[in-house]
């Protein structure tokens, strides 16, 4: 506390006394992980789970920091100086933004860890309320008239932009591949969005707590979350015919890691997620697992179901800018005609 | 003295029915004060405690208690114990200057320090990261330096410093520009030094609007959240306040425990009620040192002074007496 | 007339406002330059796209209409507050002061989900609204009482130390001469108290302009609805947009600068007449 308070002084005064910045021992190691909203839990198991591992493989003592929040600003955050060892975001866009503007990471990032550097996916689903009963099957009934559909604002939700891009293939294929149909009917679905909250988190509290809505479109690690720990017994899940799959991705942070010499033991985290127990603790967080032998041992909590990834919309540079971008396709469904 | 006090003792019963209002219409006002308070003070504080408590007194104990929530609480009285006195020397400073002197440009300069009110929290955080992150003005050379301002306690002072920086110089100046600059003419034209004057004769006077404005600039400086969101870098146990902890548990489905950490900044409430009562207290006692002054022999006292025995009732009394009371609503 | 010269006698004048000027420099002028700075990067064009958009007008419409809707309520029942607590004695009131500063001192996600929870369909108080066909919660009037809780303590904080300072010989002296108790109000009493009810006003309406965390609870977020200017600064933000964020609040901050100078420069001047009266 009282480096602190020197620390806080000192920036006021403008002096600028060296090395403010705590200096770790040099045998224990502190690691930041900078993370989206959902992923607390996960990575609270996980990084015990880490720690043990490492110190009974290298006798090092590591601790591993917690940061978490909106993808997108968590991004800038770090991009702005926020010094993560390593970032677990919830979507590639972010991350390639460290690459673009901030000169964190090589562009090819995606490629230095298997699975597109993802090693635990999920989908989008929907929540109905018990017994189901406006009968939501799938996608096509959202734009049923009648039918109050909640999901975030994809203009400040990374989360609520897979729900979106999960509606748009989702009509793509229902209609051939015709974007102008495939347009309408993502119009029509947010015809029947009453609130557009800012996150996933807030849109969940409108679905459970205000009682708003016959249907919430989420990660299915939220929905069963969701379930687990807010209305168990009042609310389904209903898997829709086909959905998207999201890849939350990581990734070393180069520039910080080579700076702090913490390159090897920051690769060594996230190596470790796709190792099984790494996969089982993400499985038991909600997250699909990679790992086949892991996947079967869950299989009664993760439905197969059809999935199409981003690359059907040409990556996320393509896609945030053809529909998440001012002026772009989800700023027009809402122009005053 | 004798003619004042003889006029407020005779007059003071007939006089009580004038400068009220009727039985009937304090209670309409009082009524309808209390409804607006009950429907935007009262009832939002049952909903929090409502849910802070809805797990049970175990359950907040828990939260409360949890090594990341008081890491929060410590980062947040740090920030408030750095905040708070930097702005009061400034507010007193500011309002100094400009209620007790006329200089070209005042009212810019007021409206400058109103400024960081009228910035969007979002961009209150977003101006220092411009200055001070990694693609900012000074970020790569404070890099080069390891000196950490954002995502560090530094920023977040900074932050909490701008959003809460026109608070007491706000509560002063109008209080000040009331009051009027005789009392501390008259202070200095019988020899006190500019700083016995401020001490003696300004600072008793001003005593309630310093208090309001160190009371409400602590609570906002407390309960922050959007500038200091943006600086912060959301390390859990090191860089989180209160409010950020609260939001992060909010976020993590533990609703219970995110209203139990809020619950403790309404505590803040506790802090004004016993504040406001030792200032009571001290009303009486404020006035000894300037009866003392206006004694002191080598300070020969202003008749006035001397007349209604402390500067406060001099004033008004003399207003009073000296102003035709017509001219006021003439 | 002997004013100005009477006011040389005080000192400090140099050293105050030197000190109010560097201080003022460093915590808020230079990075507000900083901001400035950032939205230059601009051209002309690109910025008056960013800024006349129509979304962009419509969150500055609901932003401004908002805030000073909330101000004027705040204004007017925080001066009732403020009157009542000094003036008046009544079971509770003590608890009531006390209470006064909770808006600043609640993180704003948690009073906007609070307001939020009372004003829904469901809630306390949204349920009896809507049975009288009034929705609160996800309606411009959400975002209003959302405003007016934020900014609740500035008028009665700023006006209760006047009104507590105003001593009552005045108000005695003028009912001696006659007057009656509303024209003592209404010429010794509003007068005294209107700089620092002004102060009040124009502090919460700046303060509700800005305000972002509570209202995206209770606003519903719709485009050209009930999307306030500062979600349309995050939105720009979350594309990395920093310029047409930036430029998005310089616009809110020229515009609330002016209305503040504005006040000030009112102020200054009927200050300025009723002392030399």
């Amino acid at each position: 506390m009282r480096r602190s308070i020197v620390a806080a002084l000192a920036a006021l005064t403008a002096a600028l006394p060296p090395g403010a910045a705590a200096q770790q021992a040099p045998k224990d190691v502190v690691l930041l992980n900078v993370s989206y909203d959902p992923t607390r839990e996960l990575y609270q198991d996980y990084n015990a789970a880490f720690a043990r591992y490492w110190k009974a493989k290298t006798g090092q003592s590591v601790t591993i920091r917690q940061s978490h929040g909106g993808s997108g600003k968590q991004a800038r955050s770090v991009i702005d100086g926020l010094q993560a060892d390593v970032v677990t975001l919830a979507l590639a866009y972010d991350v390639d933004a460290l690459a673009e503007r901030g000169r964190l990471i090589p562009r090819n990032w995606q490629t230095r860890l298997p699975d597109n550097s993802a090693p635990y996916t999920s989908t989008i689903v929907f929540l109905v309320r018990k017994g189901n009963p406006k009968r939501i099957r799938d996608w096509g009934d959202l734009v049923r008239p009648g039918v109050s559909v909640v999901t975030p604002n994809p203009k400040t939700s990374g989360g609520a932009r897979w729900n979106y891009l999960a509606a748009w293939g989702y009509a793509l294929r229902k209609f051939g591949g015709d974007e102008g149909k495939a347009q309408q009917f993502v119009a029509a679905l947010f015809r029947n969005v009453p609130v557009l909250d800012s996150g996933a988190r807030g849109a969940t509290t409108t679905f459970i707590e205000r009682g708003i809505g016959d249907v919430m479109i989420n990660w299915e690690n939220e929905a069963l979350l969701a379930m687990q720990e807010m209305g168990k017994g009042q609310y389904e899940i209903v898997m829709p015919s086909v959905s998207i799959l999201a890849e939350p991705p990581v990734t070393v942070v180069d520039r910080v890691a080579n700076k702090r010499g913490t390159r090897p033991i920051a690769e060594a985290y996230l190596h470790y997620l796709y190792s099984e127990e790494g996969q089982t603790i993400a499985a038991s967080h909600f997250y699909r697992p990679r790992m086949a032998s892991v996947a079967a041992k869950f299989a009664s909590r993760f439905p197969r179901i059809q999935l199409f990834d981003i690359r059907e919309f040409g990556g996320w540079q393509v896609a945030q800018k053809k529909h998440f971008d001012d002026g772009g396709i989800f700023d027009r469904l809402y122009q005053p005609r | 003295m004798h003619v004042v006090n003889i006029s407020r003792q005779s007059a003071s019963r007939q006089l009580r029915q004038a400068t009220t209002e009727p039985a009937a219409v304090r209670w309409l006002l009082v009524a309808v004060a209390l409804a607006f308070v009950g429907v935007f003070l009262v009832l939002p504080l049952v909903a929090v405690a409502a849910q802070a408590l809805k797990a049970g007194l175990g359950a907040f104990g828990a939260a409360i208690l949890d090594p990341d929530t008081l890491a929060a609480v410590r980062l947040t009285l740090l920030t408030a114990a750095i905040a708070v006195p930097l702005n009061v020397v400034f507010g007193v400073a500011a309002a100094w200057a400009i209620a007790r002197f006329e200089f070209t440009g005042r009212s810019l300069l007021i409206t400058l320090i109103d400024l960081p009110f009228a910035v969007s929290p979002v961009i209150a955080g977003l101006i220092y990261v411009l200055l001070f992150g990694m693609q900012g003005w000074l970020g790569p050379w404070l890099a080069d330096h390891d000196v950490a301002i954002i995502f560090a306690v530094p920023g977040i002072v900074l932050a909490t410093i701008f959003v809460t920086f026109p608070f007491v110089a706000r509560e002063l100046i109008p209080l000040m520009r009331a009051q009027g600059p005789e009392e501390e003419q008259a202070s200095v034209v019988l020899g006190a030094s500019g700083w016995q004057t401020f001490r003696y004769v300004t600072l008793p006077n001003v005593k309630w609007g310093l208090l309001y404005g160190v009371i409400i600039l602590n609570a906002r400086a407390m309960g922050e959240f959007g500038a200091v969101s943006v600086v912060s870098g959301h390390i859990r146990g090191l860089t989180n306040t209160i409010p950020l902890h609260v939001e992060i548990l909010y976020n993590e489905y533990q609703t219970t425990a995110a209203f139990a950490v809020a619950s403790i900044l309404t505590l803040l409430g506790l802090v004004t009620l016993v504040a406001k009562t030792i200032a009571d207290r001290k009303r009486a006692q404020s006035l000894v040192p300037l009866a003392a002054l206006a004694e002191d022999p080598a300070h020969s006292a202003p008749p006035h002074l001397d007349l209604a025995g402390h500067a406060l009732q001099a004033r008004s009394a003399g207003a009073a007496l000296g102003t035709p009371a017509q001219e006021a609503w003439a | 007339m002997a004013r100005s010269r009477a006011k040389n006698v005080l000192p400090g004048f140099g050293l105050t406002l030197g000190f109010t000027l560097l201080y003022l420099s460093l915590i808020v002028l230079i990075p507000l330059a900083a901001l400035l700075l950032k939205s230059t990067s601009l051209t002309w064009g690109q910025f008056w796209g960013v800024v006349s958009n129509p979304r962009v007008l419509a969150a500055y419409r609901l932003s401004f209409g908002a805030a000073l809707g909330a101000a004027l309520v705040n204004a007017l029942f925080g001066l009732l507050l403020a009157w009542v607590l000094v003036r008046y004695s009544f079971p509770g009131r003590r608890l009531i002061d006390a209470l006064v500063d909770l808006p600043f001192a609640l993180p704003t996600a948690v009073a906007g989900i609070t307001l939020t929870a009372l004003f829904a369909k469901t809630g306390w108080l949204g349920a009896p609204l809507h049975a009288l066909g009034i929705d609160v919660a996800y309606t411009p009037l959400g975002v209003m009482i959302a405003l007016t809780f934020i900014g609740l303590p500035f008028v009665v904080r700023t006006v209760q130390p006047v009104l507590e300072d105003l001593a009552a010989e005045r108000e005695e002296a003028a009912a001696m001469l006659g007057a009656s108790r509303w024209q003592t109000l209404r010429g010794i009493v509003l007068p005294e108290l209107a700089p620092a009810l002004v102060t009040g006003f124009a502090l919460a309406f700046a303060r509700a302009t800005g305000e972002y965390g509570s209202i995206v609870f209770i606003s519903g977020n719709m485009p050209m609805k009930t999307e306030i200017a500062p979600l349309v600064i995050i939105t720009k933000l979350e594309q990395y947009d920093y310029a047409g964020a930036t430029a998005v609040a310089v616009v809110m901050l020229a515009i609330s600068f002016t209305l503040l100078l504005v006040i000030n420069l009112l102020q200054g001047w009927s200050g300025r007449r009723h002392g030399e009266a």
